[in-house]
């Protein structure tokens, strides 16, 4: 077997795969529900121009999930106690946009460190260590799938709830606050239920890559959209084909699910930009014509 | 004409400060129904300031303030407001038609209702501001002049009784300082909406308003464009020499500390 052939095989091999998909299904009921909260929570992450704050709760996220694996209890409880801890500092520290950033510059390197120092701490598999950063993908066990369902319904609840005002705030704030919308406290709002759904991704694509579930699905569909319905709609279907289809493309192989995930969220990245250039200059015309 | 019973807008000895600093004080205004009152004045002389007391935004250092006979409250409907024309790339992802729709439904919580009958008022909101052929355009990719319409368009939703513009005409070209003054002006004629319209640049309004209220550092005065915008008039009110030349139907505003002259846009 030549090297090539050694490192494709590693990368997709589907040998036993009934039996293997069995192992997995936790994981595909996790990852629809990932996929649901990371691609509606994108959209207000674009419109409120929040990626820098999603890396930076996410490497929260991780010192929280690794302090859980340290101490032996609920990894999914513990990531999202991070996640909040950061969500709330962000959101109380830095409303203003300027502020924000050098707020998360601030917190993002310490979770980072917190984390590995409560993985060093840790003397259990190192499969599990890794994991936390790069992602896993038969980890789900049914109690942290109760987690990670419930906490997907207390995401859903919530931006059913706010998404409307949400909306106004974000991409119009100086009027929304003439009409009375509580600008301020949403932005509050709006941190805590990203720090959910952060903590969420975190379980499935790892700390480092949550921005591929968070933000690349609903950048993808602002290219090709400005509807308010299909643009929630597509990036929630690009979300969930990113990460079900990495699930099945890594089950086979030896490496974590992150590249797969990453790489079917970037290529449709891709075509949506292509697509999206051309009919930008359109509907630009049409607009000169009228 | 200047009793309080029947005005929109009352100020009555309204004082404005930014902590040490007064900007405005003793300020005695009724606007009324119908009326278009344009608001002067240089940089820092508190236009902005004027405006978000009026949202309720705000609360003045003296004296009150009443809109529609009672304080202002945040998020009353029967203020229209067009922001300053701020950069609208997270709007890029919102067509001209959810923005007038904000407008209607915006401030509520919980899950939309699909009721045709807000996509109706949506489309007659947009052909009454003349805004119908780019209704799906995304915001991000139209023009200042048609971006303005449709921010009428969203102020006039709840049809208020006062309509607020902050600096309405900022970066248009001339055909469209004009195009979106007139629009303003049909509206308060149609409807009898008072206007506040604030403003550096008198000329395009200069035909539509009936009173101009002038904040300078120092001082105010209210009267009509031919009282407050006299070289003696805006000579007192800045403590220096000011001269106001008209020529033609303009007028130009020369030597007003920190401020370029009316007229010549900066």
């Amino acid at each position: 077997m030549t090297l090539a052939q050694g490192i494709w095989q590693q990368i997709f091999s589907f040998d036993h795969y009934g039996e293997l998909l069995a192992l997995v299904r936790n994981s595909l009921v996790a990852g629809a529900a990932l996929g649901l909260v990371g691609g509606l929570v994108g959209v207000f992450v674009i419109m409120r121009d929040l990626p820098f704050a999603v890396h930076g709760i996410s490497e929260l996220s991780f010192a929280g999930a690794s302090a859980a694996l340290l101490l032996g209890v609920n990894i999914v409880a513990g990531s999202i106690v991070g996640s909040l801890i950061a969500a709330g500092a962000i959101g109380v520290l830095g409303s203003r946009a300027r502020d924000r950033n050098s707020v998360i510059g601030v917190i993002m390197p310490f979770g980072l460190g917190l984390g590995v120092l409560f993985l060093a701490l840790y003397k259990g598999r190192a499969a599990n260590k890794f994991g936390l950063l790069t992602g896993q993908i038969v980890a789900v066990d049914t109690p942290q799938m109760s987690w990670l369902l419930g906490t997907s319904a207390v995401v859903l609840v919530a931006l059913a709830v706010l998404w409307r005002p949400l909306t106004f705030a974000s991409a119009d704030p100086e009027v929304a606050e003439a009409r009375g919308v509580p600008v301020r406290g949403l932005s509050f709002a709006f941190m805590i239920v990203l720090g959910l759904a952060v903590a969420l991704s975190v379980q499935i694509v790892g700390a480092l890559l949550v921005l591929t579930l968070v933000v690349t699905p609903a950048a993808a569909a602002a290219r090709v959209t400005a509807s308010p319905v299909l643009l929630p709609v597509l990036s929630v279907v690009f979300a969930v084909a990113s990460i079900e289809g990495g699930i099945l493309l890594a089950l086979g192989g030896s490496i974590p699910i992150s590249p797969y995930v990453t790489t079917i969220s970037f290529g449709i990245y891709l075509v949506c930009r292509g697509a999206g250039g051309r009919r930008t200059r359109q509907i630009g015309m049409v607009s000169m014509k009228a | 004409m200047s009793t309080s019973a029947d005005a929109v807008i009352s100020l009555r000895g309204a004082a404005l400060s930014y902590g040490e600093r007064t900007l405005w004080q003793n300020l005695e205004l009724d606007v009324h129904a119908g009326e278009f009152v344009a608001v002067l004045g240089p940089n820092g002389s508190g236009k902005t300031s004027f405006v978000r007391a009026l949202l309720g935004q705000r609360r003045l250092a003296a004296g009150t303030l009443t809109v529609l006979g009672s304080p202002p409250r945040r998020g009353s409907g029967h203020i229209g407001y067009v922001p300053q024309q701020a950069s609208l790339s997270a709007q890029a992802m919102l067509r001209a038609r959810d923005l007038v729709r904000f407008g209607i439904d915006g401030h509520r919580f919980g899950p939309r209702p699909r009721t045709a009958a807000v996509r109706r008022r949506v489309d007659e909101i947009l052909a009454s501001v003349g805004a119908a052929p780019y209704a799906d355009v995304p915001v991000g990719l139209l023009s200042g002049g048609e971006r303005q319409r449709v921010r009428i368009g969203q102020a006039l939703a709840t049809d208020p009784r006062i309509l607020l513009c902050d600096e309405p005409l900022l970066s248009l070209d001339l055909h469209h300082q004009r195009a979106v003054a007139e629009l303003v002006d049909a509206r308060r004629r149609s409807h009898g909406t008072a206007v506040i319209f604030v403003t550096h640049e008198i000329n395009p309004v200069l035909g539509l308003v009936d009173r101009v209220l002038y904040l300078a550092r120092g001082g105010h005065r209210v009267g009509t464009p031919e009282e407050v915008l006299t070289s003696e008039a805006l000579t007192r009110l800045y403590g220096t020499q000011v001269d106001v030349v008209r020529v033609r139907d303009r007028v130009v505003v020369v030597g007003a500390p920190d401020e370029s002259p009316h007229g010549v846009r900066s």
